[in-house]
């Protein structure tokens, strides 16, 4: 099965797919900002701050869903030996520390408003503010190590460890008294926001996810490239 | 309208400046991995240019050396 993901076969949809994904970033990214600035309602209590959701909500959830990505694609690659999986982690990286740089910097613009106070040292704030250090130590790993099976080792172990603070980051919010409110969208139980916010989530998610595949795919291109850069040299 | 669009009950600044810092950090890293990108690709056909005419068929017999020559300006 894994012979499918060898960067030769797959180099010819990745090297297409990007302007198809930039389209439908455009057009997706078009309608959420519609419904986001425009047709959603204001929330009784925040008002119009409440806008800020749209962006900072899916920036958080992009952030963490890429780097359990990370994570697993660096164990599976470490396990079983599969170089590829480590390029399309390392490929993901960068846009998962921006989704996590903008889930905190909108955060503490909503802050303000809302609690009176930029920056707060709570749980939820302070552990997405851990994750954000551990994109950094994952992505300057790749810049610090020359030699690969050193690279792959010391990535997998800061992954491996970065792991433990995701479902930190998710109950941080039942575990201790926060100001962070309580996650109002669950898959379980009974969501507590009203579908016509609902929506304009959905199509900004949706939008951050193409734009994250979009990095990712140019960033994995720029990889390939530079292997096979080492490859001509060898020539 | 536009007013209400802008001002959002005093909630403007807020709102906007964190969509903007968004869209700031989106162009940012775009054109930060388009650069690396070009420079790379750039590079590979500077490199494939001064290959002699063995090896330049070696190279271009793999078909990813043939994407990256043909198809990835794409973007």
């Amino acid at each position: 099965m894994f012979k499918y993901f060898e960067p030769n076969k797959i180099f010819s949809i990745t090297s297409r797919a990007p302007k198809y994904v930039l389209l439908f970033f455009v057009i997706t990214l078009s309608i959420g900002l519609t419904e986001a600035l425009i047709l959603s309602p204001e929330d009784y209590l925040q008002s119009h701050s409440v806008r800020i959701m749209y962006v900072h909500v899916p920036a958080a959830w992009i952030s963490l869903g890429i780097f359990s990505t990370i994570t697993l694609l660096s164990l599976i690659g470490y396990i079983f030996k599969i170089k590829n999986f480590f390029l399309i982690s390392k490929s993901l990286a960068p846009s998962g520390l921006v989704f996590n740089i903008v889930a905190l910097v909108t955060g503490s613009i909503w802050g303000k408003p809302t609690w009176g106070t930029w920056w707060v040292w709570d749980a939820r704030v302070t552990s997405m503010l851990i994750l954000c250090l551990f994109y950094a130590m994952y992505l300057i790993s790749w810049r610090i190590y020359q030699n690969n099976e050193k690279v792959y080792r010391v990535t997998a172990i800061i992954t491996i460890l970065g792991i433990i603070n995701v479902p930190i980051i998710k109950y941080s919010v039942d575990w201790w008294n926060t100001l962070h409110q309580p996650a109002s969208i669950n898959i379980l139980s009974e969501t507590s926001i009203h579908v016509s916010m609902i929506i304009p989530l959905i199509y900004m998610t949706a939008a951050f996810a193409l734009f994250s595949l979009l990095i990712f795919l140019m960033k994995y291109n720029t990889e390939l490239i530079k292997i096979k850069n080492k490859g001509l040299d060898r020539l | 309208m536009i007013n209400e669009l802008f001002y959002m009950n005093g909630y403007g600044l807020y709102v906007w400046s964190a969509f903007l810092f968004t869209f700031f950090s989106f162009s940012l890293l775009y054109i930060f991995i388009k650069i690396q990108y070009i420079k790379e690709k750039n590079k590979f056909i500077a490199k494939f240019g001064t290959l002699n005419s063995e090896s330049a068929a070696i190279a271009k017999s793999q078909n990813i050396n043939k994407e990256i020559l043909s198809n990835t300006s794409s973007i």
